[in-house]
């Protein structure tokens, strides 16, 4: 007996153990790059040693706010993640609307297609995607962004909702239509309220996603009016004397949002990782 | 939405029958297709166009100017990606890569979940710190990384007795790139582990311990098992996300030095729009989806046979 209890001890000490040094690892990184953009002159930064002599301030962070680039990336970012994320919600749930609860010829072959796109990598589409975005003159806008944002959210997103549709009692929609009301209506008053998890789920992801992207963005905007926030970040390092402190401060300015979406939003993160992962 | 939709879904109630299940009516017709319409219609152009043009576009020698035709050239592109040493380098990078990556963020996503499987005080703690590295930027973690083991002040090679150029070598700098991803990667694979260790019946642990069976014994012959699906599925996601590395060996390397780091995605990128060689892009584009698709269908061939042996 007190063997056992003294093992279960030892297991106890060795996973906070391993949690630990997983935290550590984890977050270690990130803390020395917020640390670096707290000092002045980090390019005379010789290591962790030199960090704790001089002051921490958050000149990096005013200056390269003020220098407009990344001020204007950060506007850019906001503005297009957030049509992004409306227009997939929209879209998204009223494509899982029909899929879900009717049943008209060629269901079939869109549930297909969704399930055939949610294989196709991303990369594969980027040159066909580049030469459309180009015949239809979204290159260098940010309707460009969105709309294929939008576009390559829709699948996943769809395949989410739908499932969620699906579990939504049918009783509640039939007392609803004996009442006289509409497709329409039964979709903005019933499905759209019941579905507030898997909508805000949905969310995060499309935002998220828009958030951060990088490869698309990279690929059609050159125009430095309409870039995005990663990309501008991307380029404060692209010269050859790079500012740390600078392009760590703008980094941070991105990490922010995401982190408090994460932190505050923790539960539909981590369901939304979660259904997703098991129902694929 | 225009208001004649509108009243024309209005029209026409839609029966429906129980969750999932649906009563082929033709009055429904009407009102699925108007919901399904704004989104399929986006979805055609930028999603489903430009998958059947993917492969198109790989045989031809593609002409840059809008409005002249492309030449249709067949397979050449396909045979100039075989003679291509950089292709086959970059093949070899991210095998190593997949292989390096995949494996260790398996176990160690595995043991963490572990870890965190029973009830622990601080729990939702650590597993929020361990996931941050997966919702942080690629683009902000890949500057990060390289800033960490630059030669220019990096803090590595301040910790290390004797610096060492990480970007100016093939094997050390696809180190590095491993390393990021398998940080960046871990906490993903530890949270749907966690998932599937937590559906797992108690009372089968428990049935084992009753059994005489101690811990070790108990998770190689109930929990492994009853996770085994998951194990396969996090292993096909993180093969598939690991031949897509891209963002990392952009900005930490850009495939240098001499082409020794790229990897498909770096090197098709580089042809498409730095040599705005599409045919040839496009032809590494689909190898590298046949290939990708070609493992995944193995991998679950494996679950398959395993189910069919057990059945037996």
């Amino acid at each position: 007996m007190i063997e056992t209890r003294s093992r279960g001890r030892a297991v106890l000490v060795a996973r906070y153990l391993a949690l630990t040094i997983a935290s550590l690892a984890s977050i270690g990184p990130l803390v020395y790059m917020v640390l670096v953009s707290l000092k002045r002159n980090a390019f005379v930064l010789r290591g962790p040693a030199d960090l704790f002599e001089g002051e921490f301030t958050l000149d990096n962070y005013a200056q390269v706010w003020q220098e407009g680039d990344i001020a204007v990336g950060f506007a850019n970012s906001v503005v297009v993640a957030v049509v992004t994320t409306f227009l997939t919600l929209l879209l998204a749930s009223m494509m899982a609307y029909a899929l879900a609860r009717f049943e008209f010829p060629g269901r079939r072959i869109v549930l297909g297609l969704i399930l055939v796109e949610l294989m196709v990598p991303a990369i594969m589409l980027l040159i066909p995607q580049f030469l459309l975005a180009r015949d239809l003159h979204l290159l260098d806008s940010r309707l460009g962004l969105v709309l294929f944002y939008v576009g390559g959210n829709l699948a996943f997103i769809t395949f989410l909702l739908l499932g969620f549709f699906r579990g939504i009692p049918a009783e509640l929609e039939d007392a609803m239509r004996v009442d006289g009301a509409g497709a329409w209506r039964r979709y903005v008053s019933l499905i759209l309220p019941v579905s507030r998890p898997a909508l805000a789920t949905a969310a995060i992801f499309a935002f998220l996603g828009s958030w951060d992207e990088y490869v698309w963005a990279l690929t059609i905007i050159n125009d430095p009016a309409q870039r995005t926030l990663p990309v501008g970040i991307a380029l404060l390092s692209g010269t050859h004397m790079t500012d740390w402190g600078l392009t760590f401060a703008a980094s941070v300015i991105a990490l922010v949002p995401v982190l408090i979406v994460f932190l505050v939003f923790q539960r539909q993160f981590v369901n939304g990782i979660i259904s997703g992962a098991l129902k694929s | 939405m225009p208001r004649s939709t509108l009243a024309a879904t209005r029209r026409s109630g839609a029966p429906t029958a129980g969750p999932g299940l649906n009563l082929p009516g033709r009055r429904s017709i009407s009102p699925a297709y108007a919901f399904l319409l704004p989104g399929l219609a986006v979805f055609t152009l930028v999603m489903i166009v430009p998958t059947v043009q993917a492969f198109a576009i790989s045989l031809t020698e593609w002409s840059v100017a809008p409005g002249r035709p492309s030449l249709f050239v067949g397979a050449q592109n396909y045979l100039t990606a075989v003679g291509d040493p950089v292709f086959w380098i970059a093949l070899q990078n991210s095998g190593v890569y997949v292989v390096a990556t995949v494996i260790p963020q398996m176990l160690l996503g595995l043991a963490l979940a572990v870890a965190l499987d029973r009830p622990l005080r601080g729990r939702a703690g650590f597993r929020a710190l361990i996931y941050i590295p997966v919702i942080s930027s690629w683009v902000v973690v890949s500057l990060l990384f390289r800033y960490l083991f630059g030669t220019d002040g990096g803090a590595v090679n301040a910790l290390l007795a004797e610096p060492v150029d990480w970007f100016g070598g093939r094997w050390s700098a696809m180190f590095v790139i491993v390393l990021l991803g398998l940080w960046k990667g871990v906490g993903w694979a530890m949270l749907i582990f966690l998932a599937a260790l937590q559906s797992v019946p108690a009372e089968l642990r428990e049935a084992a311990a009753v059994d005489g069976a101690g811990r070790l014994r108990r998770f190689w012959v109930v929990t492994i098992p009853a996770i085994r699906r998951t194990i396969v599925f996090v292993s096909i996601l993180l093969v598939i996300g690991g031949f897509n590395v891209f963002i990392s060996v952009k900005l930490m390397t850009d495939g240098g030095p001499s082409d020794l780091t790229q990897v498909p995605l770096t090197y098709l990128y580089r042809q498409a729009f730095n040599f705005l060689d599409f045919g040839y892009g496009s032809a590494i584009a689909f190898v590298l989806t046949v290939l990708v698709f070609a493992l995944s269908v193995t991998q679950l061939r494996f679950t398959r046979r395993d189910d069919e042996e057990s059945a037996a």
